[in-house]
């Protein structure tokens, strides 16, 4: 007997899967990657697919895009398990889960709003990445950044 | 360890061995900022950088240079400097660099010392940025406990504003590492902040918390009052709420420890009666007065000068 798998977005032929997104975060993921759905770019966005790995999981499909490495690192940030899949001619051309970096410079605002990086001066923002759950060290003034850290993806 | 020809920004760049370098260092010093003369820093130039007001940290790095026969350059007010026209404190510092071996800098927002490092040539001194660090004032408060209590197996209570006073947190992290027994006396409002609780745990310090400065009047070594600041208060209303909830008088004084010290940062408000300055427990003039020394020794240290 053969169990017939459901397909809930058709493959695409290039671009780009975002599998293994923490469920709820795929919109969080497009915001990241600048969809607005004003754009005519095709998108497939599945949320609370159930995975074996991780209970549900949000799945991102774009075609005719291959995403650059502070996008993947930004998606790091918030759901630190998804992998990122390049599909050219239907098949998978490479495969690898985002890695968390250790340090994220002019990603992240500071969320204290009296923190030197977010005046005038010509700086940019700092994070020392910690991982566990997720805490990011402003370098500069030192302030922690634990929750809501899409809130203040730069 | 190597203290020589760097960056004093924050607490936490120290180990507890160079903290006693500096201390040792500020002994040694000590009868010159009595009023002695030294010509060990002559042909230095500090120059001091403050965007917000000072009186005793500015002035103690004065005393403290000029007593050993360097010299001072003055920023002034903002007013009176390319601040006004907008200049940055990234050029600010590149500029002043040039002028000067090293740089003093007290600046409104948290994390200007530490970019003020990135751009500076020369050595800079965190005066204190903010609500974020002054570890000059730590080390003299060390300088201060150990000259008048001890750093070993010491019992503080530390009271007042631990929320916003930035003091507070370098002087508790500092402490940890000599293990010492830190109760924070602070109302609801203005309790540490738990980020920085948990710190200090991880650390290995034993830090307990309490609303009621009664309760440990009898048993510390050290009572360390702090100003609740106005200005860190977003809210007027919160400000009036809390204010004068901690205070010293002169009745407190027959329930202390006969050993037992108060100190305070300075400038007081309400939290220390004037009745209590004649008392045999009142060190906060002397702690004021141990700027001098240790900054002498933060002087010598990153000017490269040997003692």
């Amino acid at each position: 007997m053969t169990l017939k798998k459901e397909v809930r977005v058709h493959p695409i032929r290039d671009g780009t899967v975002i599998d293994h997104i923490k469920a709820g975060q795929a919109m969080n993921v497009l915001r990241i990657l600048g969809i607005t759905g004003s754009s005519s770019a095709v998108i497939s966005v599945a949320m609370n697919v159930s995975s074996q790995d991780i209970g549900s999981k949000d799945v991102v499909k774009i075609e005719n895009r291959e995403l650059m490495e502070k996008e993947v690192d930004k998606i790091a940030l918030i759901s630190p398990n998804a992998t990122i899949n390049i599909i050219r001619e239907f098949g998978v051309a490479g495969k690898h889960r985002v890695e968390l970096p250790e340090m994220v410079e002019s990603m992240v605002r500071c969320a204290n709003p009296n923190c030197i990086s977010n005046t005038n001066e010509p700086v940019s923002s700092k994070f020392e990445v910690k991982k566990g759950p997720i805490r990011l060290r402003c370098i500069y003034c030192e302030h922690v950044i634990t929750e809501n850290i899409v809130e203040q993806l730069l | 360890m190597n203290i020589d020809r760097r960056h004093i920004v924050s607490m936490k760049d120290f180990t507890r061995d160079e903290i006693d370098v500096v201390l040792e260092r500020a002994i040694k010093l000590e009868p010159l900022a009595r009023g002695g003369r030294s010509d060990i820093l002559a042909g230095n130039i500090l120059a001091l950088l403050f965007y917000e007001p000072s009186t005793r940290t500015r002035m103690s790095f004065e005393t403290a240079m000029l007593r050993l026969g360097g010299s001072v350059l003055n920023l002034g007010s903002k007013e009176a400097s390319s601040v006004v026209k907008g200049e940055t404190l990234a050029d600010t510092i590149r500029v002043i660099s040039t002028y000067s071996d090293a740089i003093v800098l007290r600046h409104p927002s948290e994390g200007s010392a530490r970019m003020a490092a990135e751009y500076a040539s020369v050595p800079i001194i965190n005066g204190g940025d903010g609500a974020g660090h002054h570890p000059t004032q730590t080390l003299l408060d060390l300088y201060t406990i150990k000259k008048e209590s001890h750093l070993e197996q010491l019992d503080i209570a530390i009271v007042g504003d631990l929320k916003y006073g930035r003091t507070v947190h370098s002087l508790a992290y500092a402490l940890s590492l000599y293990g010492a027994n830190i109760t924070l006396v602070s109302p609801q409002q203005l309790k540490i902040p738990d980020q920085i609780k948990e710190d200090l745990k991880a650390m290995g310090a034993r830090v307990s918390e309490t609303e009621n400065l009664d309760e440990v009047l009898d048993s510390v070594d050290v009572l360390y009052m702090t100003r609740i600041q106005k200005e860190r208060f977003p809210d007027p209303t919160e400000y009036s709420k809390v204010v004068g909830a901690y205070k010293i008088t002169e009745a407190h004084l027959d329930n202390l420890r006969e050993d037992m010290i108060i100190m305070h940062p300075l400038p007081r408000v309400y939290e220390i009666d004037a009745s209590v300055d004649d008392s045999a427990h009142a060190r906060y003039f002397e702690q004021s007065f141990y700027g001098v020394p240790i900054r002498m020794a933060l002087l010598t240290m990153v000017l490269g000068v040997e003692v």
